[in-house]
């Protein structure tokens, strides 16, 4: 029988501890294949976020690290400096990233460091149990925001790809989702490209994944793919936001 | 012939850092510490694999010496008072993930942003831990610009050795006090013998499984064994690593217990009071954490009193109490704030002590 799908050599054999339908496992093998696509799973060290990502570490087959609350792109460059011919990457979520790891995000972008960081947007805290993060939509409801985001108090959602766009260094920007087939694809094709930039010495790649947390958002997973497609996709539009060496590589 | 050269406190730092094998710095600028990394981002990008990093925070800094060390590394930081502050989060993880580190606190007067006179009042968050949960560092404490060198390559081998990390405390006045050091011969530095990683995150390469660092341990049962190894670790490093020094205490009736710059006020109010023939000796804790509690008890079963000199209100004051098991009286001569007292402060105290 000829073998029609396989689990990437980049995953372990752990079960994971994601609610069904939770885009986190989609993404995870997304990375977990680029990088045995482009032979780097023995070279990468990964570091895993404070969030429902935080047990990453029992499901990439590499080196990994588990890093303090929005810190991850610090430790990641300490790594990356330290050993160069390693391919390092983060996986955080929007609270991770956007809330508490603005600094750590915004200056490893303005650095330019040479490594690659994958945005879970769910515009929610998951782990916690469903508060208000910087991503959440205007109205939405939340543990925090129980009358829906008040966007008089709280400001407007944090567009990640559009802020770091502003920067110089970047090397490559692009906001993906993965809630179709066409999507997925899409996005598989953007975490290769950033693995590769990284591989080449091209510098900082980061990939915003606009992603699903029925759980949290008290859906169904079908539902809350339905809500990332009318209601998010409308803000975080999706597309590339910086592309230094556009043309340059065929991915 | 082994170099000798005239340096500041800082500098010695620093050079001690390259000396050891460090080659990956990362820092944020504060008073009055600016000088090692001034000296780090001069140096390290003529050296092969240097890496000088100017950090966004004190919390980014600790947090790339915590990827540097994770890649296997011998890396280090340095800050003062609130910038250690800052640190402190990444301490904990350090500790919890069991990763060598060197820290140092060049203190300034605090709380708050405070001043930027020198001071000891780190002390109970330098010995106690600092972050949150069970854990320690080993803390050196110079009192010179030689030992600024010395103790700083003592504290990247124990750190290796113990996979704890060290902190080198220490403050203004010796930051940048300028002292003729002596660099060892290259081959007497004791980390001729590099200390095997296999825990480092260098790639499986395909060739082993994967190496993960990690301070989360979900099951209460398993992080408590994991705290309990630890501490089984720091016992050793007490038993082992354990420093101090003492001057006259042989006949002493009073004993002064000083660490850092104020030894050496107290070491010059030892003398004064010698003349007026007060037996007096001094013991200068060199690690704070461990502290020299053995010595110390010894003491007390000769002395009548002990006096306390330190920057901050008492707070080594309190560890010389339990360490003494409260047997004897400890006097405090004490100055905070960024004020240091004089010699006839201390020699006051002396004779307030022997007085009983
Ligand atoms: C310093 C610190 N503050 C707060 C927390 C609690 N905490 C754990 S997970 C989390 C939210 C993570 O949300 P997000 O980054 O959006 O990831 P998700 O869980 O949605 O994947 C928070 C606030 C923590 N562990 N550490
Ligand atoms: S809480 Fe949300 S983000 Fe976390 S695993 Fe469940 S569905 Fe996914």
């Amino acid at each position: 029988m000829p073998i029609v799908f396989e689990k990437p050599q980049g995953l372990t054999n752990a079960p994971m501890h994601y609610c069904p339908g939770c885009t986190h496992g989609i993404v995870h093998r997304l990375a977990a294949q680029a990088l045995d696509d482009l032979n780097l799973t023995g070279q990468a060290v990964g570091v895993a976020p404070v969030g429902c990502a935080v047990f990453a570490y029992n499901y990439f087959n590499c080196d990994m690290i588990q890093a303090a609350h929005g810190r991850a792109p610090a430790v990641a460059t300490g790594l990356k400096r330290a050993n160069p011919e390693t391919i390092v990457f983060t996986y955080q979520g929007d609270g991770d990233l956007a809330a508490i790891g603005t600094a750590e995000t915004v200056q490893s972008a303005c650095r330019g460091e040479n490594i690659t960081i994958i945005f879970i947007n769910n515009a929610i805290y998951g782990m916690t149990g469903g508060q208000m993060a910087p991503t959440t939509l205007p109205g939405q409801i939340t543990q925090t925001s129980p009358y829906g985001r008040d966007v008089t108090k709280t400001g407007m959602p944090i567009k990640v790809c559009e802020l770091l766009a502003t920067l110089e260094a970047p090397a490559y920007i692009e906001r993906v989702s993965v809630d179709s087939v066409k999507n997925v694809r899409a996005a598989q094709k953007a975490i290769t490209k950033a693995f590769q930039y990284q591989a080449q010495g091209k510098g900082f790649s980061l990939i915003e994944v606009v992603s699903t947390c029925p759980t949290n958002w008290g859906m169904t997973p079908v539902q809350a793919l339905a809500w990332l497609r009318e209601h998010m996709l409308d803000y975080y539009k999706l597309g590339v936001y910086r592309d230094r060496y556009a043309g340059e590589v065929a991915a | 012939m082994p170099e000798k050269v005239l340096m500041k406190g800082n500098e010695a730092i620093a050079e001690a850092a390259i000396r050891s094998g460090c080659r990956h710095y990362f820092g944020y600028p504060i008073t009055p510490q600016t000088e090692i990394a001034a000296y780090m981002a001069k140096r390290m990008p003529k050296l092969e694999d240097g890496c000088f990093l100017q950090a966004e925070s004190e919390i980014a800094a600790i947090n790339m010496v915590i990827g540097a060390s994770a890649a296997g590394k011998r890396a280090m930081t340095s800050s003062s008072s609130p910038g250690i502050a800052l640190k402190s989060e990444g301490l904990s993880y350090l500790a919890g993930c069991d990763l060598p580190a060197v820290v140092v606190n060049i203190q300034r007067g605090g709380p708050g942003l405070g001043g930027i006179q020198p001071s000891q009042a780190d002390y109970f968050q330098a010995t106690k831990g600092g972050g949150h949960g069970d854990y320690h560092m080993a803390v050196l404490a110079p009192s010179g610009v030689q030992e600024m060198f010395d103790l700083t390559c003592l504290a990247f081998d124990i750190a290796d050795r113990y996979r704890i990390t060290s902190m080198v405390l220490s403050d203004g006045i010796l930051g940048q006090m300028m002292e003729p050091v002596t660099f060892p011969e290259e081959e007497t530095l004791n980390n001729a013998v590099p200390v095997e990683k296999s825990w480092a995150l260098t790639g499986t390469h395909g060739l082993r499984p994967p190496n993960i660092v990690n301070s989360l341990l979900m099951d209460p049962l398993e992080l408590e064994r994991s705290v309990v190894e630890r501490f089984a670790r720091y016992g050793e490093i007490a038993a082992r690593e354990t420093r101090w020094e003492e001057m006259l205490t042989d006949d002493a009736d009073i004993v002064i217990a000083a660490y850092g710059a104020t030894a050496r006020i107290a070491a010059n109010a030892l003398q004064a009071a010698r003349a007026q023939g007060i037996k007096v000796g001094l013991l200068r804790p060199i690690t704070l954490w461990p502290f020299p509690k053995a010595p110390l008890l010894e003491l007390a079963q000769r002395a009548k009193a002990f006096v306390c000199v330190e920057l901050s209100m008492g707070q080594m004051a309190e560890d010389v109490e339990l360490a003494i098991r409260c047997q004897k009286p400890v006097l405090r001569c004490t100055r905070t704030g960024g004020v240091v007292p004089s010699p006839d402060e201390v020699l006051a105290k002396i004779l307030e002590a022997a007085k009983g």
